[in-house]
């Protein structure tokens, strides 16, 4: 696409968070090129890893801060193959961004990604639309069997 | 025979120095294994790092490092300055300690702040005060080992880079 991968573009976004920032990486034209990816945590952490791990995997991926920015992201136009979803985040928490998703239609796989073991939030996010749910952190087993699944369903 | 202006020792043995260096990380990584200190998670970002990101392990764990800095102020300013504790932040905060420490690899910190989160839920506020201060002994124990790895680390690099200079 053009850019090299993990490069850092500061995002010119209506985000509250001032430090947001948002990874373009493009596709290192490995097995996973074709997918592309939204990752939607406000932990710059995990931001930095699950970047990482797709960049690693060539899968093209953009990282936003909260649910409202996964959600604005998709009112512009853009579509993804897959979200990473986190629960806890400001503004938009991941249960309420996915709910929002869900009701405009985007049938992208959504995998909710958090450290919370509570059944209910748990349900709570199941029940708001994702496709599997996986407790933090993500490595890289985890993320190519979500990625498997979805050249299979393909 | 070259020879390293500073430290006047011939480059041959700078070089070997970085199989010594090599085996004080492997050492002081093993120690904090069995310590329970770190868990494999760690590895798995060490796993991350490339010739893209050579850094990768060491600006993580610096912004880690820094967030839960400000984040562990907030719980003692939390606990201390007003009568009665806002629960729902202190728990918020230390979920987010909890969910860095998980993806960094820090085990004693993460179950610290299980502990933490536990009377955190029962509005314990002698209770929270002591997972505090665990849970800050446990961050500065982190802190200083993880630092020193990255030093021996660095000197590592260095001491590679003498024993295959580039040609002039």
């Amino acid at each position: 696409m053009g850019i090299d991968a993990g490069m850092w573009k500061l995002a010119g976004s209506s985000s509250s968070s001032s430090t947001c920032r948002r990874f373009h990486a493009s596709s290192l034209g490995g097995s996973s090129g074709e997918v592309k990816a939204l990752v939607v945590d406000d932990s710059r952490i995990n931001q930095m890893l699950h970047h990482k791990l797709l960049d690693n995997l060539g899968v093209e991926n953009l990282v936003v801060c909260n649910g409202k920015e996964a959600v604005d992201i998709h009112v512009s136009g853009k579509q993804f193959d897959l979200i990473l979803m986190d629960i806890d985040m400001p503004v938009m928490n991941g249960i309420e961004a996915t709910r929002k998703l869900r009701d405009m239609g985007i049938r992208s796989v959504i995998t909710g990604i958090s450290s919370h073991t509570l059944d209910h939030v748990k349900q709570e996010f199941i029940a708001a639309g994702i496709d599997e749910y996986h407790e933090k952190p993500l490595t890289s087993a985890k993320l190519l069997s979500i990625l498997n699944k979805i050249k299979h369903k393909d | 025979m070259g020879f390293v202006r500073k430290t006047a020792l011939p480059l041959w043995l700078l070089g070997w120095g970085a199989e010594f260096l090599l085996a004080d990380m492997s050492h002081l990584l093993a120690l904090l294994f069995h310590q329970g200190v770190l868990d494999e998670q760690f590895l798995h970002l060490r796993q991350l790092q490339d010739e893209t990101s050579p850094n990768f392990v060491y600006e993580v764990t610096s912004i880690y490092f820094r967030e839960s800095e400000n984040l562990l102020m907030n719980l003692k300013l939390l606990l201390t300055e007003k009568e009665h504790s806002d629960y729902t932040k202190i728990k918020v905060h230390v979920n987010q300690i909890m969910g860095s420490s998980s993806s960094i690899g820090a085990n004693r910190i993460r179950n610290a702040c299980v502990a933490f989160r536990a009377v955190s839920d029962q509005h314990n506020r002698v209770g929270c005060l002591r997972a505090l201060e665990l849970l800050e002994k446990e961050y500065n124990y982190l802190k200083n080992k993880l630092h020193e790895f990255f030093q021996i680390e660095q000197q590592r690099s260095l001491a590679a880079r003498a024993r295959y200079p580039l040609p002039n």
